[in-house]
């Protein structure tokens, strides 16, 4: 077989410069690296969280471009160029997000192995609408599977954030 | 669950791609938004020795109006379409379909000429597709433009009429004329799977009776089928409940879905018929039947 063709190879390495929670990163990866992977071993931001994948449980949801995509779907060479937000980027080392605070405050975890893809889901809705309705928020949440908590804290956790960024916008 | 070896160019031109694919021929495989091809690869289900990927060529993923057509590129996300005033006003049943895709977050990845190109047979696109007769356009370094219509584009399961060089770029869309109701229905084991059974229907009435109807399924054959003969039967006739549960049985009787764990043939062939009879009279309630303030009441009692 022609290994040759048009001066490629499997193991060929590429070049890959992004943005990642507001700076600027950069990195050397074979094709078939996953932005999950590559967020994870390559610029040890392990808040990341691998499940499934392959694209089923929601938990490596990451925010490219502002918009939610599953980064074991994403292969990180189709992320040269993006701005990507991961779970490290959502409050100050140390502090939590409104989000997060209302979802620690209402149980909203367990084991917490899922609970980064909710967040970076739930970021992605109400940057598109702040004020999302319960039926809103569980839509939005269909994708992301959680096996210990189940489901009922964790809309009430999102919904307890909605209700209160209206005190947050006029602090 | 990591994808195989694989080398990678991201080309900036179609040109650029079509020469790509003219050398690579079936080593190759396209890469579009990679919501079904990476599972793929993750699951060692598909080992191509090059992905061409897409995003990079300028041009592809617009939507605009064009000699009469809806143009919607093939490098469209389904969120972005999802989202598209152009695409709800022109082509309301393909963004009725598009909710029914997954995630959001496969949605914002994922593309309208994938999913096409794909052609999973339980897939919502390929079957509004052909419900809508929409032109798919298709481009190769060697012979050039083609177009195809989508009757002709989806040959079986996994199937299309796409050659190995060929990268579709396009789908054109005839805007739906007035009168026109639609619906989209599915059925699927969870929120967000692909469909047990889907159903896309067009219904346009004039004067109180169906002038034109389409009908399209996905998930009851290796690829999505239109029901013409259910279709002309209800020409003519007055949108009521009898029209459409014929229609119904005529789309459905001679179905023989696939059984598997999901759902048996039978079930199947079942959950069909009473989608297909659901969504003819959903669609013509948007189309304007009934008046609302003749029949609301008979409606409402359902």
């Amino acid at each position: 077989m022609n290994q040759r063709e048009p001066g490629a190879s499997k193991d060929e390495l590429h070049q890959v410069q992004l943005t990642v929670n507001g700076e600027p990163r950069q990195g050397t990866v074979e094709a078939r690296r996953t932005l999950a992977d590559f967020l994870r071993e390559e610029l040890a931001l392990t808040g990341t969280h691998l499940g499934c994948e392959h694209g089923v449980c929601g938990a490596c949801t990451v925010l490219v471009d502002g918009e939610p995509a599953r980064s074991c779907l994403m292969l990180a060479v189709q992320s040269r160029g993006c701005e990507v937000l991961t779970i490290e980027g959502l409050a100050p080392e140390g502090e939590l997000s409104p989000l997060q605070q209302a979802m620690w405050d209402n149980h909203s975890f367990q084991c917490g192995f899922c609970t980064p893809g909710f967040l970076m889901q739930i970021t992605a809705l109400l940057e598109e609408s702040p004020n999302p309705t319960e039926s809103e928020v569980r839509e939005a949440l269909s994708g992301n599977i959680c096996r210990c908590t189940g489901y009922e804290s964790i809309v009430k956790g999102v919904m307890a954030a909605i209700g209160s960024s209206g005190s947050e916008a006029a602090g | 669950m990591k994808p195989p070896a694989f080398a990678y160019r991201a080309p900036e031109s179609l040109e650029e791609a079509l020469t790509l694919l003219a050398e690579l021929g079936d080593d190759a495989k396209v890469l579009a938004g990679g919501q079904s091809l990476i599972p793929l690869l993750s699951l060692r289900l598909a080992r191509p020795a090059f992905l061409v990927d897409l995003a990079r060529i300028p041009g592809l993923a617009s939507i605009h109006e064009l000699d009469g057509w809806l143009v919607v590129g093939a490098m469209v996300r389904e969120g972005h379409a999802e989202r598209s005033s152009l695409i709800h006003r022109l082509a309301p049943l393909l963004s009725a379909a598009l909710p029914f895709i997954g995630h959001p977050a496969i949605r914002s990845r994922g593309t309208v000429g994938g999913s096409l190109a794909h052609a999973d047979p339980a897939a919502e696109l390929p079957a509004v597709a052909l419900a809508m007769d929409a032109q798919l356009v298709a481009a190769s370094a060697a012979r050039g433009q083609r177009t195809l219509p989508a009757g002709n584009f989806f040959r079986g399961f996994f199937e299309t009429a796409l050659e190995p060089d060929e990268i579709l770029t396009e789908i054109r869309l005839s805007p739906v004329p007035p009168g026109t109701g639609v619906c989209f229905q599915e059925v699927a084991r969870r929120h967000g799977d692909f469909a047990m059974v889907g159903v896309a229907t067009t219904v346009r009435l004039e004067d109180g009776e169906i002038a034109e109807a389409r009908l399209a399924l996905t998930g009851v054959s290796p690829q999505p089928i239109r029901a013409r003969e259910a279709e002309m039967a209800m020409v003519g006739a007055v949108p009521s409940d009898n029209t459409f549960e014929a229609a119904a049985e005529t789309a459905t009787t001679r179905l023989s879905p696939p059984s598997d764990l999901h759902g048996s043939s039978e079930y199947r062939r079942h959950v069909a018929r009473v989608l297909v009879r659901r969504a003819l009279q959903e669609a013509a309630r948007s189309a304007g039947f009934p008046p609302a303030e003749v029949s609301a009441g008979r409606w409402a009692a359902r």
